[in-house]
Formats: C-alpha cells, sequence, structure tokens
C-alpha cells in the first residue's frame, strides 16, 4: 500500500481519499442558483411579457392528458374575449400547432428532437417568429412529461398542471415536484368519470394539499364542454391580476422558484 | 432526463468562476441538491462527465451536499422534516407549511488551482 503517489485509489474509494491542497488552490464560495443562466434568460421573456401586460402561462402534464384539447375549447370560448397565442413544445411534428392554427389562432412550434423540455432559451427563439403585439394571454403548452419540465423556469407567470382521471388520482404524490410547482390543478376528462372506477377527485386533491399546495383544483372536460366556466373565471381573473401587476411596476414569477434557495443565501461552506 | 441539461448549466458556471479568479482548472465542485429540485443526484453525476469532457474542469471531483427537506409551518410555528411528497407539519399535520430547504440546487462551492499568483503582473490579463 501505497500512500505517497496514491497507487492504493481506485475510483471506488477516491473520494474518501485525504486529499491536501495544493499549492496555488483557493476555494470558492459561489452559492449560485445552477440553471442561473436559464433562469435569467426566463427573467429576459418575462419583463417580454410584463411589457405587453400579457399573461404567460405555461401548461405541463403527462403525453395525453389533453392539453391541446383544453386549448382548442379554451380558445374558442375566449374568442371574443382576448387575443391569444400558443406556444407548442413536442419532440417531434406540428401537429398540435396545426390544431391551434385551426381555430385561428396564432401558434407556434417548437421541435424539441430528443429534448424531454422546453427551456427559457427555446421559448426565447420561439418569441423572435412570433407577433405579441395585442396578445392578451400567451400559452405555452410544454413537453407532455411530468418530471422534467418542473425543474425550468420558461419565464410564465403561471403553471397549471393538467391530471387526466385516467391517469390515476395518485400522481401529485408519485411526482411531488411537478406538481408542487402548480400554481392550478385541472382534473381533466371528468366525462370518463362515469366509466372508471378508481379515480377519486377528492384523493387527487387530497395529495396536492399534502404537497403544501394551496393552488385551485378545477374538474372539466374540455371535449364534453363540462364545468369549463370555472376556468375561464380563473383566466379572466389572473389576467386582470397580471394587469394590475403590471400598473405597478411588478411581476410575478410561478411556483415552481424554490423558496429554500432564499433560506441558504447566507450560507457559508 | 433532464440532468445533461442541468450538467451542461453546470458547467458553464463554474467556468465563469473559473475565468473569474483567473484559475487554471477547477479541481472540486460542491453542488447543493434538495429532492425537490427534480434533479436526481446519481443522474447529474453520470452526465457531469459528459458536458465536462475537454473543458477546465475535466477532471475535478463533484461532490454533493444533500438537503434534507424541512417545513415551517404557518398554523402552529413548528420546524419538522418531511417527506418529498407529504411536506404537511410533523408536529400538528397542517399542510399550510413553508418550505425551509430541500429545492435547493445551488452551486455551493468550488476549488480552483491558480497557476499563476494572483499578484503576478500577468494577473491583470484575464485568461481567455
Amino acid at each position: 500500500m501505497c500512500d505517497t503517489c496514491g497507487c492504493n485509489l481506485t475510483p471506488g474509494n477516491q473520494h474518501l481519499a485525504f486529499k491536501p491542497v495544493a499549492k496555488g488552490a483557493t476555494a470558492v464560495s459561489v452559492l449560485k442558483g445552477l440553471l442561473a443562466k436559464n433562469d435569467d434568460q426566463a427573467a429576459h421573456n418575462r419583463e417580454h411579457f410584463d411589457r405587453r401586460g400579457l399573461l404567460a402561462i405555461n401548461l405541463m402534464s403527462s403525453p395525453g392528458s389533453g392539453k391541446t384539447a383544453l386549448l382548442e375549447a379554451t380558445l374558442v370560448a375566449l374568442k371574443n374575449e382576448f387575443t391569444c397565442a400558443v406556444i407548442e413544445g413536442d419532440l417531434e411534428t406540428e401537429n398540435d400547432a396545426e390544431r391551434i392554427r385551426a381555430k385561428g389562432v396564432q401558434a407556434h412550434q417548437i421541435v424539441t428532437g430528443t429534448a424531454c423540455h422546453l427551456d427559457a432559451h427555446l421559448v426565447h427563439n420561439a418569441l423572435h417568429h412570433m407577433t405579441l403585439d395585442g396578445v392578451d394571454l400567451l400559452f405555452i403548452e410544454n413537453v407532455g412529461n411530468l418530471v422534467c419540465p418542473a425543474s425550468f423556469d420558461l419565464g410564465q407567470h403561471l403553471n397549471v398542471t393538467l391530471l387526466s382521471v385516467t391517469e390515476g388520482d395518485d400522481k401529485p404524490a408519485k411526482y411531488p415536484v411537478m406538481f408542487r410547482a402548480a400554481d392550478a390543478m385541472l382534473l381533466t376528462k371528468t366525462d370518463l368519470l362515469a366509466v372508471l372506477d378508481d379515480f377519486d377527485c377528492d384523493k387527487a386533491e387530497a395529495n396536492l394539499r399534502n404537497l403544501a399546495n394551496p393552488a385551485p383544483v378545477m374538474r372539466l372536460s374540455a371535449r364534453k364542454e363540462l364545468d369549463m366556466e370555472a376556468w375561464y373565471a380563473w383566466l379572466r381573473e389572473q389576467l386582470a391580476a397580471q394587469r394590475a401587476r403590471v400598473a405597478q411596476g411588478q411581476s410575478r414569477r410561478p411556483a415552481i422558484q424554490s423558496d429554500g434557495q432564499t433560506y441558504h443565501s447566507t450560507t457559508v461552506c | 432526463m433532464h440532468e445533461l441539461a442541468v450538467a451542461q448549466a453546470l458547467v458553464e458556471r463554474v467556468d465563469a468562476v473559473i475565468a473569474q479568479h483567473q484559475a487554471s482548472t477547477a479541481t472540486l465542485i460542491r453542488v447543493r441538491i434538495g429532492p425537490l429540485a427534480g434533479v436526481v443526484p446519481e443522474l447529474l453525476a453520470t452526465a457531469f462527465p459528459l458536458a465536462a469532457a475537454g473543458s477546465r474542469m475535466e477532471h475535478a471531483q463533484l461532490e454533493f451536499i444533500h438537503a434534507p427537506i424541512q417545513v415551517r409551518c404557518r398554523t402552529c410555528g413548528a420546524e419538522t422534516e418531511a417527506a418529498m411528497n407529504r411536506l404537511t407539519c410533523g408536529a400538528c399535520g397542517d399542510w399550510h407549511t413553508q418550505i425551509l430547504s430541500g429545492d435547493e440546487l445551488l452551486l455551493e462551492s468550488v476549488e480552483l488551482i491558480n497557476d499563476t499568483p494572483l499578484d503576478s503582473p500577468l494577473s491583470a490579463h484575464p485568461n481567455v
């Protein structure tokens, strides 16, 4: 065994070895968010939105839980009230953007290739392809995924997380990072509850509360246009709140931002 | 698998620290990570060498400080540890709590090697 040249070290025990501080070495305390570059870009996007007084909403859910169907119904219902625009994120195809355009609404498709989430840079690039003048509501439909999108701020003001009743009422418990980030949770496809015996809306809501999340829970079916009014009312309310914030020079970051970081800003390693 | 994107962000940040301190390489990178950040330390450790290949931190050791989940109850004021999917108060059970720790994703510190002492005349010229 040789403790001088380190020849008894393996990749497995390397981290346990005593490591003398070499001459010229310095330890630097940084304490910055790892995703600071994304967060800076997100803040820039948010400034764009605030300058125009528009409300940006990030829609997140599993694939197939009805994000695009929700948008289709919403865009038609609010057609005479607000000007909307949509950014679609998918790994492949223009299908979703085409569905939105068919409703007469401006849509830009981000094709992520293999990326499992949107980030602030992708959204910024998309904004260059869009006309935001006069837009009241910008919906960003994230890549269908209950994991990765939760960790990336896009510059949105609000996160809306969908949970379709075909998925299981314990999803908030299984994917706490995603559901903790929700400013509103929509239980979708409720018209199917009649033929499902294993989804309990109250349990889904209780699982959300266990994440200390006070977000409103709305139960609806976009396809059958059931109970959509609460969702529209919430959108109107949130847009009014956004306009009030903008008038006072304030903004809002979604629940996705971590609280804990602020408590560690003074920690010294 | 968004950990590769996180690893790339980490490499960019550490590279900025290296440049800022006019160092040549980083030898140790400490990241504070909480379970609620949505980033798995093991996967980040796997992705890091791919993101760091050819960079000034290629041979750096990546160390994680695991931040426990702690909540403060808004109702009874108790500070307790909590589970990832049960962020309720450990004392009274209420769900009106605030996260004190457990959702961090922080570059905490970096150990650097300086080839040239900071007081040398060369240090006036930042490394490019």
